[in-house]
C-alpha cells in the first residue's frame, strides 16, 4: 500500500507517482503493457479483473453467509434480549419506586390521622380535667359555705342564749341589789314581790 | 511497480482451489473476507458474552450499533420491516468491519471490488423482489405508478420508475465501491508523493510536508467515509425494504 523506503531513494526524483513506477512508463500502468502484475489479469484493472470473480463470489458467499448466520442465530437475539431485560427491569424499578412511594404516602397520610386524633384526645381531656376542677371546687365552695353558715347559726343560737341569761340574771342580780339598797336605805326589808314589780317597771323604763 | 496506486487492489491466490473449471482459490481478497467476518462477528460475540445488566464499554459500543440500526430500520421501513433487522444489521456490519480493516496499511479492502459491492447490491434488492412478490401478489408492481399521477403521464412516470429501480443496484453498489477504491487511490498517490519528494534532497523533503499533511488530512477523512458508506449503504436498503414491507403508497 505504502512505498518502501528503499524504493523510494531509487525512484526517479520528478515527483510524479506514475513516473516513480520505474520500469514501466507512465501512462501505460492502466494499460495491458508493461506492468508485470504477480497474479493473474494482465494489466487489467484490478477491480474489474473478471478471473476473479468466481472465486471472490463464492467466498463472498461463505464468509457473509456465515456472518449472517452467526448474526440472526446468536447476536441478535442476545443483544435484543440483553437491551429488552435491561428495560424490563428499568421499568420494574420504577414501579417498584412507585409503589414504595405510595407506601410512604400512605404512611405519611396514616400518621397525620392519628396525630390529629391524638391532638383532639387530649384537647377531650383536658376539657374534662378542666371541667371536673371546676365542679369540685364549686362544690367545695358551696360544703366550706354550708358549713361556715351554720357554725355562724350556732354562734347566734348562742349568743341569744347567754344574752337571754344574762339578762335573766341581771333581773335576779337587781332584784337583789335593789332589795339590799332598800334595806339599807330605808330600813325595813322590802317584800320581794315589790322589787322584783320595780325593778321590772324600771327594766321596762330602760 | 510498488508505487502503482492500484496495485492495492490486486487479487492474488494465496491457496490456488479449481472446481469443474471454475476459479474458487482462497485469495487475499478471501482472507480479508474471512478477516471482516472474524473481527465483526468476534467483537459482538465476546463483547456481549456477559449480558452485563450495566455494559462495559465495549457492550455498549456492540448495543449502540444495534439500536443504531434498528432505528434506522424502524424509521425507514417501520416496524413490519423489523424482520429484516438481522440482514440490515449484517450488511451494515460487514460493511462497515470490511472498510475499516482496508484503512491498515498492506490490507486489502474486501468492499473496493466491485463484485463484492454489486453482490451484496443484488442480494438486497433480490429481497424486495422476491419479498415484495410472496408479500404483495402483483400488486406489487404498483411500486411503479404512484397514486394520483394522471392518467396521461403514467408511462412516463412508471417508466423512470421502472428505471430508477432497475439503476438502485448499479447506484447503491458503485456508490460504495468508487468511494472505497478512490479514497484508497488518493491516499496512495499523496503518500507516493511524500516518497518521491523527500528522495529529491533536503529542497524535495521540506516540500514532501505538504502532501505528508493531506496524506494525514485524508487519512482521517476516509475513516469517516468509511463509516459514512456502510451508513448510506444501510439506510438505503432501509428504504428499498420499505417498498417490499409496504408495497407502492
Amino acid at each position: 500500500m505504502f512505498v518502501t523506503p528503499a524504493f523510494a531513494q531509487g525512484a526517479p526524483a520528478n515527483g510524479d507517482p506514475n513516473a516513480a513506477t520505474g520500469a514501466a512508463p507512465a501512462g501505460e500502468v492502466h494499460t495491458e503493457t508493461g506492468v508485470a502484475h504477480d497474479a493473474h489479469g494482465g494489466g487489467v484493472f484490478p477491480p474489474f479483473d473478471h478471473t476473479t470473480y468466481s472465486s471472490q463470489l463464492l467466498w463472498l458467499v461463505i464468509t457473509f453467509g456465515f456472518f449472517y448466520w452467526i448474526m440472526q442465530k446468536v447476536v441478535v437475539p442476545r443483544v435484543g434480549g440483553i437491551l429488552e431485560h435491561r428495560h424490563d427491569r428499568i421499568a420494574q424499578d420504577l414501579d417498584e419506586a412507585s409503589r414504595l412511594k405510595a407506601e410512604a404516602d400512605a404512611a405519611v397520610e396514616t400518621y397525620e390521622k392519628e396525630l390529629a386524633a391524638a391532638r383532639a384526645k387530649a384537647g377531650t381531656i383536658a376539657e374534662t380535667a378542666r371541667e371536673a376542677a371546676r365542679t369540685k371546687a364549686a362544690a367545695d365552695r358551696a360544703a366550706i359555705e354550708a358549713e361556715l353558715a351554720e357554725k355562724l347559726a350556732a354562734a347566734e343560737a348562742s349568743i341569744a342564749t347567754i344574752k337571754a341569761q344574762a339578762f335573766a340574771e341581771v333581773g335576779a342580780i337587781a332584784e337583789e341589789a335593789a332589795g339590799a339598797i332598800v334595806e339599807q336605805l330605808i330600813g325595813p326589808k322590802a317584800s320581794a314581790e315589790d322589787v322584783r314589780a320595780a325593778v321590772a317597771s324600771a327594766k321596762v323604763e330602760a | 511497480m510498488a508505487n502503482d496506486p492500484t496495485h492495492q487492489f490486486q487479487v492474488f491466490k494465496i491457496v490456488p482451489i479449481e472446481i469443474g473449471g471454475m476459479d474458487f482459490s482462497f485469495t487475499n481478497a478471501s482472507l480479508f473476507m474471512v478477516a471482516t467476518v472474524a473481527a465483526a462477528s468476534g467483537f459482538l460475540y465476546f463483547s456481549t458474552a456477559n449480558r452485563g445488566l450495566i455494559p462495559t464499554r465495549m457492550q455498549s459500543v456492540a448495543e449502540m450499533s444495534y439500536e443504531f440500526i434498528a432505528s434506522m430500520l424502524r424509521e425507514g421501513a417501520g416496524s413490519q420491516g423489523m424482520k429484516f433487522f438481522p440482514m440490515v444489521f449484517s450488511l451494515f456490519m460487514f460493511v462497515l468491519t470490511a472498510n475499516l480493516l482496508g484503512m491498515f496499511p498492506y490490507f486489502f479492502t474486501v468492499t473496493s471490488q466491485i463484485i463484492v459491492t454489486f453482490a451484496l447490491a443484488l442480494f438486497v434488492i433480490l429481497t424486495v423482489l422476491i419479498y415484495g412478490f410472496y408479500k404483495h401478489g402483483l400488486h406489487f408492481l404498483s411500486v411503479f405508478a404512484p397514486a394520483g399521477v394522471p392518467k396521461v403521464l403514467l408511462p412516463l412516470v412508471s417508466s423512470i420508475e421502472i428505471i430508477s429501480f432497475l439503476s438502485r443496484p448499479i447506484s447503491l453498489s458503485v456508490r460504495l465501491f468508487a468511494n472505497m477504491l478512490a479514497g484508497h487511490i488518493t491516499l496512495k498517490v499523496f503518500a507516493g508523493f511524500v516518497a518521491s519528494m523527500s528522495a529529491m534532497g533536503a529542497l524535495g523533503v521540506g516540500g514532501a510536508i505538504l502532501p505528508l499533511l493531506m496524506t494525514v488530512a485524508m487519512t482521517g477523512l476516509e475513516f469517516l467515509v468509511a463509516f459514512l458508506q456502510a451508513y448510506v449503504f444501510a439506510v438505503l436498503t432501509c428504504m428499498y425494504l420499505n417498498d417490499a414491507v409496504h408495497g407502492g403508497h
